[in-house]
Order: C-alpha cells, then structure tokens, then sequence
C-alpha cells in the first residue's frame, strides 16, 4: 500500500492483479471458485439436501454477517496496530490495553451523558492522549531497540490491566446502544421459502451494520488521508525510510507523535464498538491483542489494505468456525495464520 | 570449527565481553567458585531446613518456573529469539501426560503407566515446540515475538473450548503420580529432589551446549544471520535445532507442573502466564542460565509475600500484578540484561575490575 507513484497507481494495482494470475494460475482459480461458491450460498435459495447436510442457511448468513461485522471491528483495532508498527517498528502489545480502556471510558460517558456518539469522541481523545504520552515519555527514549520497546509494552500492558482491574472491577460493561439504532432490520437476502410460496428475508440487528459501515468509511478515509495528502505523503515516507526522511527536514518526531496518537485512538473507537457490539471486561484486551497480532500476520505487517483483507479473513473464519466446528473454532483461525506463515512470511498484502 | 575468533567482528557488546571472558574460564563447570557451592550445598540439604510449604510452594516451584524461563533464556540469549510460546509447550507436555496417563476423567485419560505417559508427552511437546518454532524462523526479529505470542493465546483458547481432549475449562484434575520403588515421588521431599535433578541437568545442559559448537553456532546465528549463511552454516535448521532443544527443556518443566499440582487448565497456560515467564527471564537476566532461576525465586516470593506485605505497607494487598509490572519496566529500562547483570555489574564497580567472575544462583 506504501507504494510511491500516485499516478499508475489504479493502473499498477491491476496490472499486479493480473501477474498473479499469470504466476499463480492455481492458486488464482482456487480463489475465484472460492469466492463463486461464497456468493452461491449466500444469494440461491438452498436445495433440502444441503439444508440437510451443514443446516440453516439463516445459520450460515448469521455467521457470515456476524464474521464480515467483526472483521469491521478487528479491522479498528488492528489499523491502530499496524499504523504504528508501519511507521516506528514498535510493535506495540498495549494495543489491547488501549482497546479496553476506550471502551471503558465509552462506557462511562455514555453512562453519564447518555450519548453513544459523544462516547466515541471522548474514547478517541481520551486514548489518542494516552498514545501521545506514550509516545513522548516512553518510546522517544528508546528508538530503533525493537525489543526494549517490546518488552516495555508487555510492561505497560500487565500495569495497564492491574490498574483497570483496580478502578473498573471485574465486572462486564455493556455500552447502551442508543434507541435509533436498537432492533433488527431485513435485508434483501432470502433465507427460506415457506410452503406458501413467500420468501423469508434475513433478519439483522442494525447496529452492527450501521457500525460495519463506519469502519469501512474510517477505513477509507485513513486510506484516502494516507495516500492522498501531504501528511499522509509523509508518512508513507516515513514507512520507506525514516532517517532519509528526517534528514529532507521533516520533524519526524511530531509525526510520530501524531500516528501513534491515530493508532491509539482508533483503538479507543474500536473499544466503545468492542462495548457495544459485545462487552468490555478484563481479558478482553488479550483477546484483541491476539485478534490484532493474528490479523497483520496474516494481511501483512504495515500494510492497512493488508488490515483490511487480514480482519475480513478472521472475522469471517472465527464465526463460521465457532458455527460449525464449536470446539475447534480457533484451531481454523490458527490454521490461516500458519498458511500464509508457511506461504507468504510477510504476509498477503505486504510488500515485502 | 570454534568461531570465538571470527565473532567480535560484528558481536553485540554482551558476546564481545563473554568473549573476553572465554579465556578466563577453562572448564565450563565453574568449580573455583565458592558463591556456587555454597548454593549447591544450600540447595542440596533444603529439605532439612524448609518444611513443606516452603519446600514446595517456594524452591520447587523457583526451580519449575526457572527451568521454563531457563529455555526461553536459551533461546532469547543464545538464539536472539524471544519466544512466548515455552509455557505453551510445557502445558503441552502436562496435558499430554495427563491425557496419556491416569487421571479422575477417565473418559480422556488413556491409563498408560507414567514410564509410557511420560516419554510420549516429552516426544509431543517437543515436537509441538519444534513446530511452533519452524513457524516462527519463517520471520526474522520482532516478528518472533508476535508469532509465538499468537502461537500461545491460541493454544489457551483452544484449551479453553476443546472438550474432547482438553476438557475445556475445567480441565483435567487428579493425575496420577509416579509411585515405584516404594517411593511416592509426589511426596514433598523426594518431589523436591526430582525437581532440583531435572533443573541441575537442564543448567548444565544449557551450559555446555553454549558452548559447544552448535551453541556457538548459535551465538553466531543470533549476532550475524548472513555472515553465518555465507559461512556456509544452515541458519534456520540452527533456529530449529535451537526450539527443538528449548521445547524439551520446557517440556521437562511441563511434566514436573503437573505432577506437583496433579491438575491442569487452561489457566495454566493462559497468557499472562507466559508473559510471566519472559517476566521472569529478562528480570532475571536473558544473557546467562543462571539469571532464569534468581528471577524465578523473585517471582514466586514476591507472588507469595506481596499480599501481606502490601497489606503491612497499607496497601491494597491485591494489586500484586501492579508490583510485578512495574518492578519488569524498571528493570527493562535500567538494566539489560536483568538482576544478573546489575549485580554482575556492581561487584566488577567493586573489584576495580580485576575480572573475576561470579556465578550465583538463587539464595
């Protein structure tokens, strides 16, 4: 995604599409019929037999809606993740301590104001802040050691939890969805046919849509700005080659500074979405920790696109999985993660 | 084919001092060192001083946590890999003995004799280690922590909802222990004994294996990947080797927890457990075998005293993990290679630097 040239881009990006094909012939066609035989089950009506062999097919969309919606909100946290690994090789795992924190200060101010939009501006300031403190008092001192900062965000992470443990309990917080967006809706996707000939449409809770559509849309801005704007320019620079840029004159640190209060952010946003969608209690950090670490193996460190596809794939593999295969739901997540780890070390959307 | 010669080229400061040191240490068991024996010594006649609580629940389980920690520091220190998978591996190898052996789910536990049980659950670990290790040299660097981090939490999930083999959270309870030679080696001094053997072994097998050529090729991995590659050594199958080994040591570990706790659950390998571990290596010291063990005796006093001491303070007694997060970030910040280190550091101050060398294990 950090690849120079805006003018060949859309160009470029297609002519890659058709060199994999080119080199990749089977593998290229096992994605194509993968992606037909998706689109079959979700739009035919099924025949009795298959509805016999793998069950409801309003099971199957449920799954599927509830992965690709899932797959939004891994998509908020790990963006944050990999923003800031692009950019400052910190592989920062507080990231799922920043998660739960943005959705506990969510939680409290929409517990006070009774505002669920107001909670996610107050949880992105109130953890880009966390972030920018980071950043300036801790990981200032210690750049390019990869592993110190590691190890110190594994520090940060264990005080973090402790300190949340302390003033929020162990208690699970659930964010108030607001009125508007409470109850399900239906979509145009026929589930069954009733013997008197009518189609059932799928039945499916509008916050979870409304809130998929907004990461897609602050997915597309962070593109947009990342590509298409001078402090984006920067910044993909900066994933290039940090020291030629700091010495064309560029304050590099404020950079810093700014992505790593993005990235922290965004994580606070996907907190008050974690808090809404599901709960927010401790443990949960670590699972969007993993979540977000398993996520950028498989899409590809740095990579924001490579955030995108990754999340999707995750998203998608842990609900059907928890569906269909309940005991052994993460073992298909782990399997996707070893995959690419075996096919593509750096992952599917990466450069290099 | 000795490489001390070839490797300060491009070492990192920590190899250049040991190899500065090399020549002044003839025989790799330090017999001239007095602090050594006297711990042996200390540590041998433990049972006539400690009772069982003390016995168990504080030196057996120093020398379990540090015989874990002791494979993440033969890897981190020797192999520049930080992996956060060697509790993963160690749960393995107790679930693996609890599945093949004897236990009260006896719709799991196959009943195999413990002398069966445990070979095969040594066999599994390692291989599962060597596995998870395979994966992660795909990647170089800090990719090593997120793979094996993400390697262990899905380990812990998967216990967590496997109910076939796992037995999902609840676990697997009442193991069977061995019992032979009219002995029962669960009982606290004979359990403790086993335990110090296993972590004097596993100590002297990391000693000299850094040592000999495989671990000086190692080294020489860890410092320089590419010259080494150009030297016509297998990088990666050394990075394997190097799990393969490290998942024993592990695995030795794995099998000893079990049998001193006669359960295991998911809550035995759950991340903050493993992150524990790294905990108790690098503030114990990640550069040598003996750094794993003092962290370890740190740890576990302070997981056992910190409450009534915090309470004495007028502290909330509960805010242990607080303690032992912010003691980890002092020590990441101020000293690099852990207590070790530091205390190596203060008695050359001391010394003038006449460039003796001490050697201390817990005590």
């Amino acid at each position: 995604m950090f690849d120079g040239r805006p003018e060949g881009r859309v160009r470029g990006r297609a002519a890659r599409v058709t060199r994999f094909i080119e080199r990749h012939p089977a593998w290229a066609l096992i994605v194509l019929i993968a992606i037909a035989l998706l689109l079959w089950l979700i739009f035919t009506v099924w025949p009795v037999g298959l509805e016999d062999a793998i069950g409801k097919k309003k099971v199957f969309l449920n799954a599927i809606f509830n992965g690709i919606t899932l797959g939004g909100l891994y998509f908020l946290v790990a963006s944050g993740f990999t923003l800031i690994f692009g950019l400052m090789r910190n592989v920062n795992l507080a990231h799922g301590s920043l998660y739960l924190f943005g959705g506990y200060v969510g939680y409290g101010v929409s517990a006070e104001t009774g505002s669920w939009i107001l909670s996610f501006v107050i949880a992105f300031v109130a953890v880009a802040l966390v972030g920018v403190v980071l950043q300036i008092v801790v990981f200032r001192r210690m750049e390019g050691q990869d592993l110190r900062q590691t190890m110190v965000t594994i520090g940060l992470s264990i005080v973090f939890a402790d300190l949340m443990l302390w003033a929020f309990g162990g208690d699970f917080y659930q964010i108030q969805t607001p009125n508007w967006l409470i109850g399900p809706i239906e979509l145009p996707f026929v589930t069954a046919v009733k013997s008197s000939g009518d189609a059932v449409y799928l039945q499916y809770p509008l916050v979870r849509l409304v809130i998929f559509a907004a990461s897609v849309v602050i997915g597309a801005v962070m593109w947009l700005a990342l590509n298409r704007t001078r402090v984006g320019m920067i910044v993909r620079a900066g994933v290039d080659d940090r020291d030629i840029l700091a010495a064309t004159g560029v304050r590099i640190q404020i950079v810093f500074v700014l992505v790593f209060a993005l990235g922290a952010g965004l994580a606070g946003i996907a907190g008050v979405v974690g808090g809404t969608f599901q709960s927010i209690s401790p443990g949960e950090d670590t699972r969007f920790l993993l979540a977000s670490l398993v996520v950028v193996i498989v899409g590809g460190m740095g990579s924001i696109p490579g955030a995108a596809l990754g999340a999707l794939i995750i998203g998608l593999a842990e609900q059907l999985g928890s569906v269909y295969i309940p005991t052994y739901a993460i073992v298909v997540t782990f399997l996707i993660m070893v995959l690419v780890l075996a096919l593509r070390p750096q992952g599917l959307l990466a450069r290099r | 084919m000795s490489l001390t010669e070839r490797a300060p080229l491009h070492a990192r400061p920590s190899a250049v001092a040991a190899a500065a040191q090399r020549p002044t240490i003839t025989a790799w068991l330090e017999f001239d060192n007095p602090a050594a024996w006297i711990v042996a010594v200390i540590l041998l006649i433990m049972p006539l001083i400690a009772n069982g609580f003390f016995l168990i629940e504080i030196f057996g389980t120093t020398l379990i946590l540090g015989i874990i920690a002791l494979s993440l520091m033969f890897l981190a220190g020797y192999g520049g890999m930080v992996s956060l998978m060697q509790l993963s591996v160690a749960g393995f190898a107790g679930y693996m003995y609890a599945v093949f052996g004897t236990s009260g789910s006896a719709n799991i536990s196959l009943g195999w004799p413990w002398w069966l049980a445990t070979p095969m659950a040594l066999a599994l670990a390692t291989m599962f280690g060597t596995l998870g290790g395979a994966l992660a040299v795909r990647t170089e660097g800090i990719y090593t922590i997120m793979i094996t981090l993400a390697i262990g939490a899905a380990f812990f999930y998967f216990t967590n909802q496997n109910w076939a083999i796992f037995n999902g959270h609840t676990g697997i309870n009442t193991i069977a222990t061995p019992h032979f030679w009219g002995i029962d080696w669960r009982a606290d001094i004979p359990f403790y004994y086993v335990t110090l053997a296993v972590a004097a072994i596993c100590y002297f097998a990391v000693l000299y294996l850094s040592r000999a050529p495989f671990g000086l090729a190692l080294q020489g991995v860890r410092d320089n990947p590419r010259r080494m590659a150009a030297l016509g050594f297998n990088v990666n199958a050394h990075r394997v080797a190097a799990y393969a080994c490290a998942a024993l040591i592990a695995a030795l570990a794995g099998i000893l927890q079990v049998w001193n706790y006669r359960q295991i659950s998911p809550g035995s390998v759950a991340v903050e457990r493993a992150i524990d571990i790294l905990i108790i290596a690098v503030v114990g010291g990640i550069t040598r075998p003996v750094g794993p063990f003092v962290g370890a005796f740190i740890f576990v006093m302070l997981r056992t005293f910190a409450l009534d001491f915090l309470v004495r303070l007028g502290l909330d007694g509960n805010r242990f993990r607080l303690l032992i997060g912010i003691g980890f970030l002092v020590i990441v910040f101020w000293s690099s290679d852990g207590l070790v280190g530091l205390w190596e550091r203060w008695r050359r101050s001391g010394a003038a630097g006449t460039g003796s060398d001490g050697d201390r294990r817990h005590g």
